[in-house]
């Protein structure tokens, strides 16, 4: 019924259901990431020289010397970034199809599916996206300090100065749970979306993995930050 | 039973609607819904005032004409355990002296014709676009020549029971049209029949899909749960499996 000159093949391309796959296997490079990034937040516990010669490794000598030292935490960064971009260009689009297709309100609409976190995935995306930046420019580009002086060379330092500050510590829980909310929806989904779900069974294990996966997410990231709090670490 | 109803009433496709609240006495608890429709109509008629409108044929269950929410519920099934359509819903389960809300399938792609009917003929266009499957006229081929596998025989089955009733659309938070599409895609894509044109079927389902103005699907599972035939969510994984490979393939490659 399109109105456009576009093959068959071009429209299915240009579908939303590739713009879901997009969001889901750019949403999974994320989700690999933030796995990672939970568990190296833990060497916190180790001690001052550890954590800070890790961040030292991920920044500089990581494949070492098969790329020049340095360059892989921007590519890495790069690699991120495209992800970030796409998923949420993907988005925006989507939205905009959801908007026209769901029409005028109901007067009284009663769910029965759909969870909190499947409800306010969108809003809960802006809020992550939005903390993320708080959180780049509190510990990547050093803009926004607080309790702490910026110094890359020190990691360690900025992580206690920061959240010995409870507020800090807060907004850090909102930021992680907000993630958590999002990755919990979005695992079983972006699954989902790539085909994975064949029958009430895959449903239950991807449902199960996406709890379990948001689960260990908020612990793992939410632990150091309330160690610092709590004198554990300093 | 006593009844209040507040139904949608809009004139015609281009006015502003409202709800209009009825009194109804003496309804049966063995009328169904639409019998009960009817019964307002009546009396409506009587009293020289329009009388609601509403889509019905068949009133078994089977046709996927009727289909109004009610409380918010896309054929008023909400919790209950059993799958139904509007005609097969029963006043028994509703009690003495509810407000029942009863409103049209509200979707971008399915524009207010009057009062409660809708005009779902994007569903149409979709089925459309999915073109003929390759079957040669003539005499029956013997059938035992075409095997069909026990296991996809009766997914295929079980998904062709869908009437387009529109049900999982008007219960869709982005009103997309993914469970009735991958209904019909999962149907011919477990049949020998279906094959020759599978990918380019996919392609060109999804494409009017979109061209409708249904949204995208976010793997919520509302449709699934008020589909009266109960088709299930993983045929949309069917439908994305089949997309996805689809695209790997020329099918659909000359406009």
């Amino acid at each position: 019924m399109a109105s456009t000159s576009l093959s068959v093949h071009q429209e299915a391309i240009r579908s939303t259901v590739v713009k879901k796959v997009v969001m889901a296997l750019t949403g999974l490079v994320l989700i690999a990431f933030l796995l990672m990034h939970m568990f190296g937040n833990l060497k916190i516990f180790i001690g001052q020289s550890e954590y800070n010669h890790y961040a030292h490794w991920l920044k500089g000598d990581l494949l070492y010397p098969i790329l020049p030292q340095g360059w892989f935490i921007w590519i890495f960064r790069l690699v991120l970034l495209t992800c970030l971009v796409l998923h949420i260009y993907c988005m925006a689009v989507l939205w905009a199809a959801s908007l026209h297709g769901r029409g005028a309100r109901y007067v009284r609409t009663r769910r029965k599916e759909q969870t909190l976190s499947a409800r306010f995935m969108r809003w809960l995306g802006i809020l992550v996206g939005t903390l993320l930046l708080l959180h780049l420019l509190m510990f990547t580009v050093g803009w926004v300090t607080t309790g702490y002086t910026f110094n890359a060379e020190d990691p360690y330092s900025m992580f206690v100065g920061a959240f010995s500050q409870w507020w800090v510590v807060l907004i850090y829980a909102i930021f992680v749970g907000a993630v958590c909310m999002h990755v919990r929806h979005g695992f079983w989904s972006a699954f989902t979306t790539l085909g994975a779900n064949v029958g009430t069974g895959a449903r239950n294990v991807l449902n199960a993995l996406a709890y379990f996966v948001a689960a260990l997410l908020f612990v793992g990231f939410i632990l150091p930050p309330v160690a610092v709090l709590i004198g554990m670490v300093s | 039973m006593k009844i209040t109803l507040k139904v949608w009433r809009q004139a015609n496709k281009d006015a502003a609607g409202s709800m209009v609240t009825y009194q109804l006495d003496d309804v049966s608890e063995d009328t169904s819904f639409l019998e009960m429709l009817d019964m307002l109509n009546e009396q409506l008629t009587a009293k020289n005032e329009e009388p609601v409108a509403f889509d019905y044929d068949c009133r078994e269950g089977i046709c996927g004409m009727c289909g109004i929410v009610i409380n918010g519920s896309p054929h008023g099934r909400y919790e209950s355990s059993v799958a139904t359509t509007t005609c097969q819903l029963h006043m028994r389960s509703f009690s003495d002296g509810d407000v029942i809300e009863v409103e049209p399938w509200r979707t971008g792609a399915f524009p207010v014709i009057k009062d409660l009917v809708v005009d779902r003929s994007a569903f149409d266009r979709i089925i459309q676009a999915g073109g003929f499957i390759s079957v040669n006229t003539g005499s029956a081929p013997e059938a035992h020549s075409t095997p069909a596998p026990k296991r996809q025989a009766d997914r295929a089955f079980d998904v062709a029971t869908c009437i387009g009733c529109g049900a999982c659309v008007a219960a869709c938070p982005n009103g997309s049209g993914m469970l009735f599409t991958s209904a019909k895609i999962t149907h011919l894509a477990n049949l020998p029949q279906g094959q020759p044109e599978r990918r380019l079927r996919v392609k060109a389902m999804i494409a009017a899909h979109d061209a409708n103005g249904f949204g995208g699907c976010q793997n919520i599972g509302e449709c699934a749960s008020v589909c009266p035939k109960e088709i299930p969510l993983e045929s949309i994984g069917q439908l994305n499996r089949d997309l996805i490979a689809s695209l790997f393939r020329g099918d659909g490659k000359t406009a």
